[in-house]
């Protein structure tokens, strides 16, 4: 099989590689076939099972071309920590909405360690581009854990500065996002910026048409993207078979003419070596790329959702078996590389996260009824004038009539 | 790099060398002195390039803008002039043209984006309501989407089929977004470059109809005015304007029924009927004092839009005008507007299409005491 494309209506007339030659570069730095670049590998890459140990170099799933060095240890102890406190945040936050703190919270409890690699495989100048259900990897980012939960709490519909923190707006129009990540990783490439963007979706919104057309713009215009799909296998209650019957997710790359992998999302250590590569890839000028995590979504879709009338609870079982929490205990401990003292001080931490996340949403925050109109424009309008001077106006009634019994019940 | 920017001479990411060429070209148009005819076209193309030279964060996408020009040839010679990283083609996919341009703004670019027909826009509808017109609400400003969505709009040119659209009360209806449609060659001018510095999303209606209508308009002179009035702060956003005065009845158009509201108010002068007409210009934000103005002194009012009169632009300017003016009227307001039906087939566009002697009719059945 050849895989190549016809790109003869735009000559190339100043002698620079179109972006054809750059897959076959890419191949040739590799030592296989473009085809064999863009396709994942046979199997999903994995580093550590379920049991914490780390698997012989041969059964990694690795290939010629898609090899991937073990991480640092350093940089795996960080990860532990914020699998730790991103559980912890899970579970806090639930608890938070069972308690009427908050209107709703997606919980990522399960996914924690695609939540941490996608933050942490990130530098500072990058960028990055989440869904709803990923408040976690925002916060691994450096966002503020009650800023990042404002948008569940109620007074506004974010609470982070994207600019500040190079995050975008958590999103919740599925796949729209990934279009700004484009366009963000287009404007730095056009001023000659090493940023890498990681754009965030899940399974289900694999089937929506502005993940096509993201994939396919940042192939055309050959920008450092990171497709970063988290498949933990159900879109609110509709199964993955029920989306895609393609060969895996990862697969679709090959399509846009990118590389794909497919990785065990529930690894931390595999995803850190899948997604620390592919943003050195794309820093270096490889273009897109798109990495699959195999996950589960271990509850329900949210605290509205009843997930036991489309899935069994033996399923469930099954991916608790392979929580990526426990399995990077279990591996680090084995490795001498954390003991008692080294669990203490991160739970510790974790749970200076929950008090700190019970503290601010337990607040009662007062809102500002002026602010619904000082933001929707740079420069307001007539017409906003004119009903926020309406708003007022009843607000200060109110405020007269409370303060003046006599005229309420004179009004009466 | 992908085909379409590394043709271009400034593949590197500098974009400066581009810019000083395109100064030169801007010098060279310049020099032209005194009214000349002068087409829509011409005026959106020029206040293209003007922006582009003036701010390298300007940049120009979209469906057939680059070798061709666009299929209205807006965009002609635009990649000439600024290279192929400052306008260029883009994949066939409009929700991806907005969704692109979205990332780009939030990230410092400028972007002026083309929809290549009005009907060709509906793919881009989400990002559009939920991004575009939400960002600067949701980040409580922190992220502006200083971006252009021009949008060739309306019918009378004969076209087939989702091509002659009017779709601005769409984009009217959804809060944070401001639309604007010209109506005259040095509006086109004026209000795109005025829509290019807006820090605010602007929806960029162009009369497609009135893309090859001529103005005795001198290009030099509109570039020095809009210099100055950018530099003093100022900006017409907002501001409906007198077409014609008049003083027995006002006619309130925008866009591609201005120039029929006009030729109406000159047939009904032979008549001996005075009739002002308002061109209202920016839709959002709407003039309610210029058009409250002028029907306050007149007593009787027709409002005048191509689009399907039901839920539209028309039917809130006449809500408006009503709740402000109701002790000024001497007769109901009326509205000519096209009917509640699907944009018909070319044959057919006439019986649709507000013409004079409709407009003339619905002024006739205002009441006249004599």
């Amino acid at each position: 099989m050849t895989i190549s494309a016809d790109h003869t209506a735009h000559p190339d007339t100043t002698g620079q590689a179109p972006a054809e030659d750059a897959l076959s570069e890419a191949a040739k730095k590799f030592g296989i076939t473009a085809e064999d670049y863009m396709l994942p590998a046979r199997h999903q890459i994995e580093m550590v099972d379920p049991d914490g140990r780390l698997k012989p170099e041969g059964e990694q799933g690795t290939e010629p071309g898609h090899e991937y060095p073990l991480p640092g240890d350093e940089e795996l102890l960080a990860a532990y920590e914020q699998l730790v406190v991103g559980r912890r945040v899970n579970d806090q936050n639930s608890a938070l909405v069972r308690q009427g703190r908050m209107a709703v919270y997606p919980s990522s409890h399960g996914q924690e360690a695609c939540q941490v690699a996608a933050a942490l495989c990130l530098s500072q100048g990058d960028w990055m581009f989440p869904t709803y259900r990923d408040a976690v990897a925002v916060m691994t980012r450096g966002v503020d854990p009650v800023q990042v939960m404002t948008i569940f709490r109620g007074d506004w519909h974010g609470g982070f500065d994207p600019l500040q923190h190079k995050v975008g707006i958590q999103c919740t129009p599925l796949t729209t996002q990934l279009l700004h990540a484009v366009g963000v990783a287009h404007a730095a490439k056009l001023r000659g910026e090493d940023t890498v963007v990681l754009a965030m979706c899940g399974d289900g919104a694999t089937s929506e048409g502005d993940f096509h057309e993201a994939l396919n713009f940042a192939a055309v215009f050959h920008l450092p993207v990171i497709f970063f799909v988290q498949n933990n296998k159900y879109a609110i209650s509709v199964p993955l078979a029920h989306q895609s019957v393609a060969p895996s997710l990862a697969h679709k790359a090959v399509g846009y003419g990118m590389a794909g992998e497919r990785v065990d999302g529930n690894d931390v250590v595999a995803l850190l070596a899948v997604l620390d590569r592919a943003v050195k890839l794309a820093r270096e000028g490889s273009g897109p790329l798109l990495v699959e995590a195999n996950t589960y979504r271990m509850q329900a879709h949210t605290n509205a959702d009843d997930d036991t009338r489309y899935r069994q609870n033996s399923e469930v079982a099954e991916w608790r078996a392979k929580d990526p929490v426990n399995r990077m205990r279990t591996y680090l401990t084995d490795r001498g590389l954390l003991d008692d003292d080294g669990e203490a001080r991160i739970r510790e931490k974790a749970e200076a996260v929950a008090t700190q996340l019970r503290d601010g949403l337990s607040e009662d925050v007062p809102v500002e009824p002026q602010e619904l109109f000082r933001h929707v424009f740079e420069k307001t309008t007539p017409q906003l004038k004119e009903q926020s001077a309406l708003l007022a106006d009843e607000l200060a009634r109110d405020a007269a009539a409370s303060q003046n019994p006599a005229s309420q019940e004179a009004a009466k | 790099m992908s085909p379409t920017i590394t043709t271009s001479s400034e593949a590197n990411g500098n974009v400066s060398a581009a810019t000083a060429r395109a100064a030169a070209s801007a010098a060279a148009t310049a020099e032209a002195t005194g009214p000349q005819p002068v087409t829509m076209a011409k005026a959106l193309n020029t206040a293209l390039a003007d922006a582009m030279h003036a701010d390298p964060s300007v940049l120009v996408f979209g469906e057939d803008v680059g070798q061709l020009g666009g299929v209205f040839r807006i965009t002609d010679g635009l990649t000439a002039t600024f290279g192929e990283q400052r306008c260029f083609d883009t994949p066939l996919a409009e929700s991806g043209i907005v969704g692109m341009a979205v990332g780009m703004a939030i990230n410092g670019m400028r972007p002026v984006i083309e929809m290549q027909f009005d009907a060709f826009a509906y793919p881009a509808f989400e990002q559009i309501v939920s991004h575009v017109a939400k960002m600067h609400n949701r980040t409580k400003g922190a992220v502006k989407l200083p971006m252009v969505i021009r949008v060739p709009y309306g019918g009378g040119i004969g076209g087939v089929e989702h091509h002659c659209d009017s779709s601005e009360s769409y984009y009217a209806h959804t809060a944070g977004l401001k639309v604007f449609t010209p109506a005259t060659v040095a509006d086109g001018y004026r209000m795109l470059r005025e829509a290019i510095d807006s820090d605010d999303p602007v929806m960029f209606m162009e009369p497609k109809k009135l893309y090859w209508s001529k103005d005795q308009v001198d290009l030099a002179e509109l570039r020095n005015a809009h210099s100055a009035a950018a530099s003093a702060g100022q900006s017409s956003e907002g501001r409906a304007a007198v077409a014609r005065p008049g003083t027995d009845a006002t006619l309130i158009a925008y866009g591609p029924s201005v120039p029929t509201a006009l030729a109406a108010a000159e047939a009904a002068a032979l008549e001996g009927r005075s009739l002002e007409v308002i061109d209202v210009r920016t839709l959002v934000p709407f003039d309610d004092a210029t058009v409250s103005e002028s029907v306050r002194k007149t007593g009787r009012a027709v409002v005048i839009a191509e689009a399907h009169g039901f839920a539209s632009v028309s039917s809130e300017i006449v809500a408006r005008v009503q709740e402000r003016c109701f002790h000024h009227l001497a007769a109901p307001i009326r509205r000519v507007t096209g009917f509640d039906i699907p944009y018909p087939a070319p044959k057919l566009e006439k019986y649709y299409l507000p013409g004079v002697d409709r407009i003339l009719d619905a002024v006739d059945d205002l009441q006249w005491e004599n």
